[in-house]
């Protein structure tokens, strides 16, 4: 189905020597980072480090000053046509779930299918009926985001990431803002989607989850990528004094 | 301690019903008791004597002798049935629309028949209206041309209220008429300005020039064209102010600053001076317009502003979200951001316009015969001199209703659009 995949695997992202500066202060100071398709890559690091600055360059929600990125053999450049064909290759996970609170479940998630796909209603409705089900929350299809749980609506929000069919998904931190029952909700989802052969770049904590699931983690720190490698390596024997520290600190 | 079986204690006694009220709110302690007995004798007195003299000394008379100049002003009488006109259509719309939408609607409308009853009963009580004979008498003069002329206002009065109950009759639970009802009046604005107009000198609908037109209807046109017209104009400053081209952002900033600046009066005396100035010399615009563009220009720099701060007041993660799915700039403003950003200047906006509703009455000031000008004209004549007290107690009490409608409109919308939502 995919060209990409009859060749085996390719580079989905490469970003090379990427640098931002918020004003003066130096957040990203050369990061470099090459994903394959069907990889899943967490990054992780104490706050600060510039782990969801790095990972928001990576759709121009921030814009990097240094440095390029790019995304399925497209640069991202500052053209705005450019910029959009990335966001629709690209689904985005946030914190704070952001969904629209003025619109149902449903109409959250064929908003863009709608309007940017040129979908009609039956179809994106179709679909998205189809994602509810994945994410395990169908019967929540015509209520509002406010009448949801925080794990409803962060399934909610991979549903509507889902919907535009993206090939790479961003996740900022999806499960720090959970109540503790409801992460795991959502962390079997994310396995799920892993599974299914998406190409995912995951900021979190959940070293259950990373060990599990990751192909490769990334420990940042200080705006740099400090130590990079498989679950095994990182967890059973890092290489750098910082990620010992930081992992002795949250694996306690 | 009780021996019930429950676990969950009534309230104390003392907290519940009106004697508990009482207690709580005006008679507490030594101090609220006094004041609440000197507030209850000062309400009576105030009170008592206004009642008295609105029942016994007032000559409300010089409402009912000019209740044709207070709706319509100086519209030429043998005309005013374009004006029952424009009412039916408003009726029908408003029956229609009770139907298909219901909740504040559905009250509206039933306001709208019980004034229509109110006026109808007070009619036919008034002793000098002999509405049927006087109809009678001006056909038999007249002849069969005069018909449509010569109906009166009762049987006027009468086909509203039957459009109002038929209307709802029609349409009531027809969800699906509501966006073509929404549509009909926006057409229904447009089709009562051309019918007031009307065109040509000698056609079955002559021109009647906006310098006739007056009363309450004047009123409503300044108001309803202000309203409709300044609405999308602020907003599109507000997105204007926040745009990332200087040239638009300064020029937005400059006109909201200007006209924000200026009072209304001032804006109100530039339009009727100096627009006529600027135009070129075969572009004849008339006082109304005039007036209506200096309400609308006002309004707008004061509606941009309301905007901006529900514009402000969407997270940006909102905006964050709306980009990472693929939205570009405008789908996010118009779908993301606008929705959510108007919704929460509704209580403001409201105000702004219940503001801008009691401010067309400045427009008596560069000559318009709106309610007020008509109060004062009516004060003017030498029959009516000295009742200021019965004229203006009954335009303060038209604008009352309507600011009030208004208000009561904007919390059942609010409350609506609250419903399960952040």
């Amino acid at each position: 189905m995919d060209v990409g995949m009859v060749s085996g695997v390719r580079d989905m992202i490469i970003a090379k020597d990427v640098h931002k500066w918020f004003d003066r202060l130096h957040v990203l100071k050369g990061v470099s980072l090459t994903v394959k398709s069907g990889e899943v890559v967490v990054v992780f690091g104490p706050s600060g480090s510039g782990k969801s600055t790095f990972i928001r360059t990576i759709n121009r929600l921030e814009e990097h000053q240094r440095g390029t990125i790019i995304v399925d053999g497209i640069e991202m450049t500052n053209d705005i046509r450019n910029i959009h064909a990335i966001r629709q290759e690209i689904g985005m996970v946030f914190q704070q779930f952001n969904l629209f609170p003025h619109l149902t479940v449903m109409q959250n998630i064929t908003l863009a299918p709608m309007w940017v796909r040129r979908w009609s209603r039956e179809q994106a409705e179709q679909i998205a009926m189809d994602l509810l089900r994945r994410v395990g929350i169908p019967e929540q299809a015509h209520k509002y985001p406010a009448q949801l749980s925080g794990g409803q609506q962060q399934r909610v929000a991979i549903a509507r990431a889902l919907a535009m069919q993206p090939k790479i998904m961003l996740f900022d931190e999806p499960t720090s803002a959970l109540d503790p029952e409801m992460i795991k909700e959502v962390l079997d989802v994310m396995t799920e989607l892993a599974k299914s052969g998406m190409t995912m770049i995951c900021v979190t904590h959940e070293m259950g989850f990373a060990r599990s699931v990751a192909n490769r983690m990334v420990f940042m720190d200080g705006g740099q990528i400090i130590e990079e490698g498989t679950p095994e390596q990182i967890f059973n024997n890092p290489q750098h004094d910082r990620t010992k520290l930081f992992l002795s600190q949250i694996l306690h | 301690m009780t021996t019930t079986t429950t676990d969950t204690l009534g309230p104390p006694r003392t907290s519940l019903g009106v004697i508990g009220w009482l207690h709580k709110n005006l008679f507490s302690t030594w101090y609220n008791t006094i004041l609440t007995l000197v507030a209850l004798w000062f309400i009576y007195t105030v009170l008592s004597q206004l009642i008295v003299w609105a029942l016994t000394a007032a000559r409300w008379e010089v409402i009912t002798a000019n209740l044709r100049l207070f709706m319509v002003g100086p519209f030429p009488p043998e005309q005013v049935w374009r004006v029952w006109l424009v009412l039916c259509i408003v009726s029908t719309l408003m029956g229609l629309s009770a139907g298909a939408f219901g909740g504040t609607l559905r009250t509206f409308a039933v306001w709208l028949s019980a004034a229509y009853a109110t006026l109808i009963v007070l009619d036919l009580l008034a002793e000098q209206a002999r509405p049927f004979a006087a109809w009678s008498r001006q056909l038999a003069e007249g002849g069969a041309s005069q018909f449509w002329i010569a109906v009166p206002g009762v049987v006027w009065l009468l086909v509203n209220l039957a459009l109002v109950a038929l209307g709802w009759y029609v349409a009531r639970g027809r969800t699906r008429w509501r966006a073509r009802l929404i549509l009909a009046w926006l057409v229904s604005f447009f089709v009562t300005v051309a019918l007031l107009q009307g065109y040509g000198r000698d056609t079955w609908l002559p021109e009647i020039g906006t310098n006739l037109w007056g009363g309450l209807l004047l009123t409503f046109m300044l108001a309803v064209v202000s309203i409709v017209v300044s609405f999308p104009l602020g907003v599109l400053l507000a997105l204007g102010r926040r745009s990332k081209l200087p040239a638009v952002k300064i020029f937005c900033i400059l006109y909201i600053e200007l006209v924000r600046g200026v009072p209304l009066v001032t804006i109100l005396y530039m339009t009727q001076i100096m627009l006529p100035l600027f135009l070129p010399g075969q572009l004849r615009i008339d006082n109304v317009t005039r007036a209506i563009a200096g309400m609308t220009f006002f309004t707008a720099a004061y509606m941009a502003e309301n905007v901006r701060g529900g514009l402000q007041a969407i997270p940006t993660g909102q905006i964050e979200a709306a980009h990472a799915v693929g939205l570009n700039d405008a789908l996010t403003t118009l779908l993301i951001v606008l929705p959510q950003a108007l919704r929460m200047v509704i209580p403001a906006t409201v105000g702004l316009f219940i503001s801008l509703f009691k401010d067309t009455t400045l427009a008596t000031i560069v000559a318009l015969l709106e309610l007020l000008g008509v109060g004062r004209s009516v004060l003017a004549q030498s029959e009516f001199m000295g009742l200021q007290m019965e004229v203006y107690l009954f335009i303060a009490a038209i604008f009352f209703v309507f600011s009030y409608a208004m208000s009561f409109a904007s919390y059942r919308v609010e409350e609506a659009l609250g419903v399960g939502k952040r």
